[in-house]
């Protein structure tokens, strides 16, 4: 698939931004601070709705401005849609499908995919723990967009479940736990979906990690991912009865501890995709340039999975070949000059490998200009 | 900002759900532009509903006396009831046309992050019918979100010990994450004449 129109109004620098992208590679260049980011993260928060630098809807819309308005067109196989969203923080977004209003913006999902490659990246090798459930858990949404909806469903009945725990502890045993067995069955049934769907994802995922990376960094020990549960050990793969089971045994088991302490302990909220690199844990171990080659790993696993599912994603490669030495700008460029449609930015050309000179933009003075 | 009671009555009006500042402003204007009559109509009503609202004290919806319109007509059927959350859900079935028997308001769901247990719906009242009348079946139909799925899930293991009772949720196909007032006539009529036993 490919991006043939982006259109933006408001959103972050961007008062008006219109312009027609080709499918191969489009480089965005411009000196710093003059909004090259800004135009892709509106492309990747289509995708994913949400921005790959910051968690609230605030900092997206123009400064002064009430609400931002990203318009995409998307051509898959063919095909074209046109998907626009009305940002409005601290309400719900509109969504609209050529032109049609959806009942909720979750709808757009799955019509444009994209893996984006930042520099903020890094934070997948050396933050959380929850950086690492994010990764995993946007993926399953790209596969399959009812996963929106599973993830949604789960962090709310968790939230209404530790609400119950905290009470019951506050009360020192007198509160009405009655409905907890409730909420356990709910909390196990929405859990196992999402577990059991991250196992399939690692189990599918792994391998391609593994031969990104040694790709990339030819010269470094192995790298592997594996997915750690908080159930203990579990098989590589797992049904969603199998787990649901899993899960409720283990809230039995824990539940004195959770009364105690009023919060959930176990479930996909507590679990941590573990990234090894030859037999150390790469978080606090890697080296700078590891962690880089690992989190690059990561993201061309993501993009080999994508398209092994059969949806050739978008690239979007936001300032990394100057964070990256010649072999590493190689491995990446070769991957990247393949896919259907790239777009990357640079705040210099020079950063940017041969193979990815396609039409040019440049960025400044509040304008994207064909060069 | 309007000056005086022009800007009281848009900030009072502002403060409704669905109500926008624009909104708030457009209505205040058209209440300026009101016939005294209409003004005066809406401060009795508004006069009543601050003096106390009264609720049927068999299903607990909005009433004009202690029994709604509904637990007084003879020709519903009273081994049927229907559960749901709120007022409004009563109206939102009326609508599809397809009920024929009686409800049990709960007053809300499950909802531990605002302090709502069992304890402050009414679900001890609706056990209490349950013992007592000719009830046969039981249609649970609160939101098909966390918080009514919750609940039904609930009233289906305190149900479970009666016996020669029947309980049923709602068929799927409402959207999830809804509120049943939002589905239209056709969707929730289907989901209730596809109810399923549980
Ligand atoms: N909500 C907003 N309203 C107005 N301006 C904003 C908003 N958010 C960000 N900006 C401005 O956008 C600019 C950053 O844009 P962007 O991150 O796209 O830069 P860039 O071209 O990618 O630069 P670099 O080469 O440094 O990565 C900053 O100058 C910032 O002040
Ligand atoms: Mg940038
Ligand atoms: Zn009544």
């Amino acid at each position: 698939m490919y991006v043939r129109h982006l259109q933006l109004t408001d959103f972050r620098s961007w008062a008006q931004a219109d312009l027609a992208l080709t499918p191969g590679p489009t480089v965005f260049v411009g000196q710093n601070g003059q909004g090259k980011t800004n135009l892709v993260e509106a492309i990747g928060y289509i995708a994913t709705l949400g921005s790959h630098r910051v968690s609230s809807d605030t900092p997206l819309v123009r400064i002064g401005a009430e609400r931002a308005l990203v318009r995409i067109a998307v051509v898959n196989e063919g095909r074209e849609l046109t998907v626009e969203l009305e940002i409005t923080p601290g309400k719900a977004n509109r969504a609209r499908i050529n032109r049609a209003q959806v009942p909720r913006p979750r709808e757009v999902l799955g019509i444009l995919r994209t893996v984006l490659f930042a520099p903020e990246d890094l934070a997948l090798v050396r933050g959380d723990p929850s950086e690492r459930r994010r990764f995993m858990d946007e993926l399953l949404v790209l596969r399959a967009p009812r996963f929106a909806g599973v993830r949604s469903d789960y962090e709310r009945v968790l939230k209404q479940r530790n609400a119950l725990l905290k009470t019951a502890r506050g009360s020192g045993g007198r509160a009405d736990i009655s409905t907890l067995e409730v909420w356990n069955g709910h909390l196990a049934r929405h859990g196992a979906e999402l577990l059991s769907a991250r196992l399939n994802l690692i189990a599918d995922m792994a391998p391609l990690v593994s031969a990104a990376y040694a790709g990339v960094a030819p010269e470094s020990r192995p790298a592997l991912i594996n997915y750690r549960s908080s159930l203990g050990e579990l098989p590589e793969r797992a049904g969603v009865d199998d787990l649901t089971e899993r899960l409720l045994t283990a809230m039995t088991e824990q539940r004195g501890q959770e009364l105690e302490r009023g919060v959930s302990l176990v479930g996909p909220h507590r679990d941590e995709l573990e990234l090894v690199l030859g037999d150390a844990p790469a978080k606090g171990y890697a080296s700078h340039g590891e962690s880089w080659s690992f989190a690059l790993a990561l993201r061309l696993g993501s993009y080999e999975l994508l398209r092994a599912d059969g949806a050739e994603p978008v690239l979007v490669l936001d300032d990394v070949f100057a964070e990256l030495d010649r072999r590493r700008r190689a491995a990446l460029a070769e991957v990247a000059s393949q896919a259907e449609q790239v777009l990357v930015t640079a705040a210099v050309q020079e950063d940017v490998p041969a193979e990815l000179l396609g039409d040019r933009y440049l960025v400044g003075d509040g304008e994207v200009r064909s060069d | 900002m309007y000056e005086g009671v022009v800007q009281d009555l848009i900030d009072e009006l502002g403060r409704f759900p669905g109500v926008g500042p624009k909104s708030a402003q457009r209505i205040a204007f058209h209440l300026l532009n009101s016939d005294p009559a209409d003004i005066n109509r809406l401060r009795e009503v508004l006069g009543k509903v601050a003096e106390g609202v009264t609720f049927c004290e068999v299903c607990g919806t909005v009433a004009e006396q202690q029994r709604c319109r509904i637990c007084r007509d003879e020709r519903r059927d009273a081994t049927l009831v229907c559960v749901v959350e709120e007022p409004k859900d009563v109206l939102a079935v009326e609508r599809t046309g397809e009920f024929k028997g009686r409800y049990h308001v709960l007053g809300g769901a499950l909802d531990p992050l605002s302090g709502i247990g069992p304890d402050q719906l009414r679900m001890r009242e609706l056990l209490a019918r349950i013992g007592t009348d000719e009830i046969t079946e039981v249609i649970l139909a609160t939101d098909p979100n966390t918080e009514g799925e919750a609940t039904a899930t609930y009233l289906v293991r305190m149900l479970r010990d009666f016996p020669g009772l029947t309980v049923t949720r709602l068929a799927s196909g409402l959207p999830m994450g809804g509120d049943l007032e939002f589905a239209d006539e056709l969707t929730l009529g289907r989901a209730l004449s596809g109810r399923r036993a549980l």
